[in-house]
């Protein structure tokens, strides 16, 4: 097991050092002067050029990319032209909020999407099967934006069920900040005032994001369930006389849930990529929103430091994946 | 796993052509989403080619103002209604299923062919530094969400539909090595290949005219469900700003704008809204039900 | 004249599949008995429909899988019409399979000793604690022949050998007690060493225990061996049943004998060396006798309809004209 991770481990650098470049290179291939960009066609003529060897851009390519990369090592990612402050300082500040979206999006997703899928697979071909299927469906086939732009006309602006805009309503005390999720430091603090009305702000993005991956993790979850259904241990528990119910829930769901736990990997990182648009519809003031905003801005640093921390989550969520499916699965784990 | 299509290549093309497909129709029809599925795909299909024609106003896709008819509520005049400056929205909407339907053609026409050409050479010659430099690539550019990184490529570029495209482009032959690298490393130890072998077959024809062929039922799938995938990354794409620049419809583009002027003129959402949820269902119907087809075994 | 109350009585079973060409009738008609602790061979060419039965006696059957008609009677009780509890119960403590393929009628990301023990719960009642069921386990496993048992317990089926994996699941299904076993040619899959050892392995236990078997085999030798009665079986229809040393010395249904002229090899679809023609379809059957088409003796008749089984001599019976028309003269 420890050798296992070790080599997921060694892998993951690999990975990111490779990523390092790609991210690099596409900082560079901008089109177009980025420092003229960010300081306006007014600015002297000096002034760009002081701009430019502060940024290391007078050097040749590999120049760049060592101090690129030895910052971003360090944690320095460069100012922000957008901001003008330390990127880190941004990440900082942005992180969380876009962390507790992504986390309570993919609790749900995992949980009611393993839900859905075993519903569906126990009473396969009933009407529940049917609602299920449709209901991934619809999951599968609409992005993350038009749930969050539809979730808010319906739940928000007509129904007036649930706030649509940031993290937490006017007048409620907001909870100092200790992990920075809102939820969580409302929780910490006893606020549960502010618990309640952050927990409210988290439901309709959370929600938009999460129903893609949870209806793929759905669909997974039955389809496998239903072909091991076919297997001839599963005969093999039956002909002894198991009980139904603990064949369902011991024989049969732990070899289907090995593909499910896969598929909420890929969840988990599509949930991240809806969050760049979602947050931005939701005007949720966290990392995602800040990325795309940079983006849109040209704010290379910005840019660059944004795609490597996205990165950085996937190396860590496919490890973690990884064990678990090696936890699941002897045949990986003692291979 | 030996693959269903593995008996299908080796029947002899003629033989029993007729009776597999008959069988093939069978097997698809039997899920009825599917036949469904294929259905809409060609209306929608149909619809991108005549939309332009049949659009009640052809001349609202362009920069057109009217401000005397703007934010009409759908009626008759207006099926869907109008946007913020008078342009009708199912006219915008026709328009805009064209760009949609050629950001999935033009992405998969370029990443598919890459990815599985780099799949099949990095699984077939299994052990080679052609095969670690492909593999670990790949192992790159699957570590991130690709819409993050298509967003970061997109971003850099000048904003327009080439630049999308290019920019999930990128993103996506990955997908391809990896599914075709799985088969063809596990379709090099089969029979046929290993006598392709003795018998002196150069590697380019072993390849591409033994492992190939036998890899195309799970590409084909994959094909009809990317279509959804690239399209739904389109639009968001355009929601953003990083595809047709207006006035130029898209569907992205048309749910951002109208998402400002909601509640109250919902239309303008909405109804681009649905129009991206209808493409990308039926490829979605049309990519299981041709699973389902691979899937079954002979005698199903 | 049976001397005791058969124990497994099927009668006239019939099961048929729904594929994409149309329904293929793949028993039509299986009639077999087992008295308690009889040992009885089950021969037959691949395809036969020898695992569907035994499957169908478990109700174990797939999805496309329909039973037509029939009874299948454990003593005395059918088992096609049982509820739940009931055929939980005749699983459990009644009949018991050995499947054909042990690497995929293994659970695999159990360990042995999971899948055992839960075996032994429900066998046993629930009453046994936990390290008792562990202690029946193992001797299970010694039952077996598989030596370290405390490891293989503790092993998931991916790091056993073929055979030992075999072992297990012939533990699984001997090492509680029931009162018949079927075995789907076990061992099958494996080299033809393992698969002797095998075989005399379960005909030791199910003499010591005193256990009915109903054994599905290719191998001849081993049904001469190791049973009483022997049940030859065509395209989905018992054609002659009689004492094994009768149907070794005297087979009466041309198939019988046909099949007893390709002794040194009777496995896979590679017959047709041995007998001419190959397994009907069973989506159009041949008129008849199914074995018709084949049959070097058949005539006009044989078309007509079904032969039934008739008792040619005592406990002998064969379902083909051509005998039942010349009687015992025929050798």
């Amino acid at each position: 097991m420890l050798s296992y991770l070790g080599k997921r481990l060694v892998g993951a650098v690999f990975v990111l050092a490779g990523l390092s470049v790609v991210i690099f290179l596409i900082a560079r291939v901008v089109p177009g002067d980025p420092v003229r960009m960010a300081l306006g066609p007014q600015a002297p003529q000096a002034v760009v050029e002081d701009l430019r060897k502060q940024l290391h851009l007078d050097k040749p390519l590999h120049v760049q990319y060592y101090y690129w990369v030895s910052g971003a090592v360090r944690g320095d990612f460069g100012i922000s032209l957008m901001t003008n402050r330390p990127v880190t300082a941004d990440l900082k500040e942005y992180l969380p909020a876009t962390l507790e979206l992504v986390l309570f999006a993919s609790i749900l997703h995992g949980l009611f999407g393993l839900i859905l899928g075993i519903v569906a697979a126990a009473y396969s071909d009933s009407w529940l099967d049917n609602f299920v299927r449709v209901f991934a469906y619809i999951g599968v086939t609409t992005p993350g934006f038009v749930f969050a732009v539809l979730f808010m006309l319906i739940f928000g602006y007509w129904w007036h069920l649930l706030p649509v805009i940031g993290r937490i309503g006017y007048g409620v005390t907001v909870p100092p900040t200790i992990t920075g999720m809102m939820t969580v430091d409302s929780l910490l603090t006893g606020n549960l005032p502010a618990f309640a009305d952050a927990l409210k702000h988290l439901i309709l993005p959370s929600v938009a994001l999460s129903m893609g991956a949870m209806s793929q993790e759905a669909r997974i979850t039955r389809s496998s369930m239903v072909e091991n259904l076919n297997k001839d241990y599963i005969y093999m528990s039956v002909a002894q006389g198991i009980p139904r119910r603990i064949i369902m829930r011991k024989y049969l769901l732990k070899p289907s849930l090995i593909p499910t736990v896969t598929v909420f990997g890929l969840g988990c990182a599509s949930t991240m990529a809806g969050a760049f648009l979602v947050e931005l519809i939701f005007n949720w003031p966290g990392f995602a929103r800040y990325g795309i905003t940079g983006m849109l801005m040209k704010d290379l640093n910005v840019i660059s430091a944004t795609v490597l921390v996205v990165a950085l989550c996937f190396v860590v969520v496919n490890i973690i994946v990884d064990l678990v499916v090696a936890y699941l699965d002897p045949r990986i784990r003692l291979q | 796993m030996t693959s269903p299509s593995l008996m299908a290549h080796k029947t002899g093309p003629t033989v029993q052509r007729r009776d597999v497909l008959r069988r093939a129709w069978y097997n698809f029809s039997r899920n009825r989403l599917s036949v469904v599925g294929l259905v809409i795909v060609l209306l929608v299909v149909l619809l991108a080619v005549i939309g332009p024609y049949i659009a009640p106003y052809p001349g609202h896709a362009k920069a057109f103002v009217d401000f005397r008819n703007s934010n009409q509520r759908p009626s008759v005049r207006h099926w869907f209604g109008t946007d913020y400056i008078g342009r009708d929205i199912l006219s915008r909407i026709l328009f805009a299923l064209r760009s949609a339907l050629l950001m999935g053609v033009l992405v998969l026409a370029i990443a598919v062919p890459v990815g599985v050409v780099s799949g099949v050479v990095a699984g077939y010659l299994r052990g080679s530094l052609a095969e670690m430099v492909i593999m670990r690539v790949t192992d790159i550019f699957l570590a991130i969400p690709a819409m993050v990184l298509a967003l970061a490529i997109a971003s850099v570029l000048a904003p327009n539909l080439r630049n999308a495209m290019l920019a999930v482009t990128v993103m996506w032959w990955p997908w391809y090595t990896r599914l075709v690298y799985g088969l063809a490393s596990s379709l090099r130890n089969e029979y046929f290949v290993r006598a392709a072998e003795l018998t002196g077959a150069s590697a380019g024809h072993i390849m591409f005219r033994e492992i190939l062929p036998n890899c195309l039922a799970p590409i084909m799938t994959k094909i009809t469900l990317d279509m959804a995938w690239v399209i739904m990354i389109g639009a968001s794409l355009s929601f953003v700003g990083l595809g047709e620049q207006p006035p130029i419809p898209s569907l992205g583009n048309m749910v951002s704008d109208g998402a400002k002027y909601m509640p109250d003129q919902w239309w303008m959402t909405v109804f681009p809204a649905i129009a991206i949820m209808l493409i990308v269902l039926p490829f979605n119907l049309l990519g299981d039900g041709i699973r389902d087809l691979f899937a079954m075994g002979e005698e199903r | 004249m049976a001397t005791a109350e058969p124990l497994l009585d099927v009668r006239d079973l019939r099961v048929s599949f729904r594929v994409f060409r149309g329904t293929l009738s793949v028993l039509d008609g299986v009639t077999l008995a087992v008295r308690p602790g009889e040992r009885v061979g089950l021969i037959g060419e691949t395809g036969c429909g020898k695992t569907t039965t035994l499957r169908a006696i478990m109700r174990i059957l797939p999805r496309e899988a329909r039973v037509g008609g029939g009874q299948v009677l454990f003593a005395g009780r059918d088992v096609l019409s049982m509820n739940a509890g009931d055929l939980s119960a005749f699983r459990r403590k009644g009949a018991s399979l050995v499947f054909q393929d042990p690497t995929a009628a293994l659970n695999p990301v159990f360990t042995v000793g999971q899948l055992l023990d839960e075996v032994i719960k429900y066998s046993q009642g629930r009453a046994m604690p936990a390290k008792e069921r562990r202690a029946v386990a193992a001797a299970a496993l010694r039952d077996v022949a598989l030596p370290d048992p405390a490891r293989i317990l503790n092993s998931y089926p991916f790091q056993l050998s073929g055979g030992m994996r075999q072992r297990v699941c012939i533990a699984m299904a001997i090492g509680v007690n029931r009162e018949l076993i079927l075995a789907d040619e076990p061992g099958t899959s494996l080299d033809v060493t393992i698969q002797d050892q095998i075989l005399r392995l379960i005909s030791d236990l199910v003499a010591k225990r005193n256990v009915a078997v109903v054994l599905v085999t290719h191998s001849l030798g081993v049904v001469r061996e190791t049973t009483d009665r022997v049940y030859v079986m065509y395209a989905g229809s018992i054609v002659e049943s009689a004492p094994v040393k009768e149907l070794f010395r005297a087979p009466l249904h041309p198939y019988t004998v046909a099949l007893l002229e390709c002794i040194p090899k009777l496995s896979g679809e590679r017959i047709s060396q041995g007998i001419p023609g190959s397994m009907p379809d069973y989506l159009h059957p041949p008129r008849g006798c199914r074995y018709q088409p084949r049959c070097p003796r058949a005539e006009e008749g044989c078309a007509a309809g079904r032969p039934p089984m008739r008792e040619v001599a005592p406990g002998h019976s064969v379902a083909c004209y051509r005998v039942a028309a010349q009687g015992g003269e025929d050798r």
